[in-house]
């Protein structure tokens, strides 16, 4: 294996540490992953088109692309607002809210799926006022939330949120106040210090951000079936589908479609690589 | 930045007499941020979770607790910690020698094999159960294997017959998939600790003659320990906590292959609502316990940072 070429060192244990990382990691991990590829490789490329194009398939697509880049955006923005919260300002509970950011993380999806599910169902503490069949409507026509796809982009909202606060907070940290206080004595306001000097620091950071928590969203299963309500064409995402089409025993149009997916997120991997070190020579500069 | 400075050319009167530096926001900047960020940690992050406990005791404590008394949720809670008990020492055990060949030598395509072992956290859960169906399923590798007429190792094949050894559907596919989805969890906590630790102790060790495992026990774990519980805990919640993966291979047997989380898709579907719930409360319960460790450990680590810079 050229690829992996030693160096000395006095160290011992080398080949005994990475000989065991490179088994497990091809056991567990490539050798699996692979199998999906071999798999599709056996289908024609016309069977190919037509199990990952038919019109349910881009119906899936549409609705976990748009729900996910939505509860990504909003994640930018509150995230953001969390950070800047978090790092600049003190006040009661500051220790609680930023353990509590993590929530997402640690809340297994299932019982966050079905948490916003009775939140938002037409009894709900949300639910009973914005739900067209809400006891205490407040809108004339209501919004339906649970089973439809603003349903979706809740649950995508709640998982995503720590991508961003986790990203942005450790530079918003590291920002010399030195820049602030420079722009400040050059005459600048708060608002274009903030605009100018803070913000373009912080946009690699938010862009990773915004990629992780996009990444995370295409994925997602457990937080949104509960939520989504699950309907072909219009509310049921990729995921979904794919579970659908193994459990009808579809095995290669289950594994084209992951197949799919799998390539999307590879990209959005390799983006978040070349984001991440774009943000590290940002910042030794 | 000079530029972005400089563009900068209105010049204000300043200074009107009271104390707020340059750098810091008016009040009323400070309140609304500080109300609207709030306000959404409130609705996405608290709301879910107070949720969860009052839809548990809606029928108050009795019907809580006898959502307990079944047998399916028990076997839940046993079969859950099973796989948490196999999964987490054997991603801890994979962490750590993939931090020490990564952190503490050189070689060509190191980058590559880091990015190789985030890859799991890049795979949809319902992937992750996805390929583990087409190697172990009865379409699959697996299955080929066992109806093969000139297989490899026939004792092995025959054995597996006789035994009626299944990995999908069964035990041994959710601890594979949960494996999976954990997989980087405490590598990717050891090995920017352990790069940035360097090699210099474990140097000394040896030139002072102890022997590679004792230079590991001795120097390098009590160095790593704090990072090692930090990647085992979060690997721990997730493994506890994985759905998407375990639905996937799992088959849905109550009393057999249901972990915690499915267990409570399953109530939920049967609109048994308070006992799903209930059961949910206590995953609930372990990630507030996971966030309270968490916490602890960051503080810990601030802590003896703060020390380091004073003692230096």
């Amino acid at each position: 294996m050229p690829l992996l070429r030693k160096e000395r060192s006095a160290l011992p244990g080398l080949n005994l540490s990475l000989g065991f990382t490179l088994f497990y990691l091809g056991l567990i991990v490539l050798v699996p992953l692979s199998a999906a590829f071999l798999k599709t490789s056996g289908m024609t490329w016309n069977d190919f088109i037509s199990a990952v194009t038919s019109q349910r398939v881009l119906a899936s697509y549409r609705i976990t692309f748009l729900a996910s880049f939505a509860a990504a955006s909003v994640n930018c923005v509150f995230g953001l607002l969390t950070a800047w919260v978090l790092v600049r300002y003190t006040f009661p509970g500051r220790r609680l809210v930023d353990a509590l950011v993590d929530l997402p993380f640690a809340l297994p999806t299932a019982v966050a799926g079905i948490a916003l599910t009775a939140i938002y169902a037409k009894n709900g503490w949300v639910g009973q006022f914005v739900d067209p069949d809400g006891a205490h409507r407040l809108l004339p026509h209501g919004i339906k939330i649970a089973f439809s796809e603003i349903g979706i982009f809740v649950a995508l909202t709640f998982i995503g949120l720590p991508f961003v606060v986790r990203t942005v907070q450790p530079v918003l940290e590291e920002l010399e106040p030195e820049l602030e206080e420079a722009s400040a004595s050059l005459g600048a306001n708060r608002w274009q210090t903030i605009t100018r000097v803070i913000l373009p620091q912080l946009f690699p950071a938010l862009l990773t951000g915004f990629a992780l928590s996009f990444a995370r969203a295409l994925g997602e299963y457990g937080s949104v079936v509960f939520i989504s309500g699950n309907m072909p064409m219009k509310t049921e995402i990729t995921p979904l589908l794919i579970i659908t089409q193994l459990e009808q025993y579809q095995y290669a149009h289950a594994t084209a479609i992951a197949v799919v997916m799998l390539i999307a997120s590879f990209t959005l991997l390799l983006l978040i690589n070349l984001l991440q070190k774009w943000s590290r020579r940002y910042h030794r500069v | 930045m000079a530029s972005a400075t400089a563009s900068l050319s209105t010049h204000r009167e300043r200074g009107t007499g009271h104390a707020r530096r340059a750098t810091q926001d008016a009040p009323w900047v400070k309140w609304t941020l500080l109300t609207i960020a709030l306000l959404f940690v409130g609705f996405f992050l608290v709301m879910p979770l107070a949720a969860v406990f009052t839809e548990a005791f809606r029928r108050g404590a009795g019907a809580y607790f006898a959502a307990f008394s079944d047998a399916d949720a028990l076997a839940a809670i046993k079969l859950t910690l099973i796989t948490a008990a196999i999964a987490v020492p054997a991603n801890l055990v994979f962490g750590v020698a993939a931090s020490w060949a990564i952190a503490k030598f050189n070689f060509r395509g190191k980058s590559l094999l880091i990015t190789l072992i985030d890859l799991p956290f890049a795979v949809s859960p319902v992937i992750s159960g996805l390929i583990y169906v087409l190697v172990f399923g009865a379409q699959g590798w697996y299955g080929q294997y066992l109806n093969a007429d000139e297989p490899w190792f026939p004792w092995l094949q025959q054995w597996l017959i006789e035994q009626d050894f299944r990995i999908i559907f069964a035990v041994p596919g959710i601890v594979l998939a949960t494996i999976f989805v954990t997989f980087p969890f405490v590598a990717r906590e050891l090995i920017p600790l352990m790069q940035s630790q360097g090699t210099d102790e474990e140097m000394a060790a040896i030139t002072l003659g102890a022997s590679g495992w004792q230079t590991f026990w001795r120097v390098t774990l009590p160095n790593i320990k704090w990072g090692l519980f930090y990647g085992v805990i979060l690997c721990n919640a997730r493994a506890m906590g994985e759905f998407g993966a375990v639905s996937v291979v799992s088959g849905h047997i109550r009393g057999e292959t249901n972990t915690m989380p499915l267990h409570v898709e399953i109530l939920y579907n049967e609109y048994n609502f308070v006992a799903a719930f209930a059961v949910a409360s206590l995953l609930a319960l372990l990630a507030l316990v996971t966030l309270a460790l968490k916490s602890l450990v960051e503080w810990r680590h601030t802590q003896s940072l703060r020390s380091e810079n004073s003692e230096s």
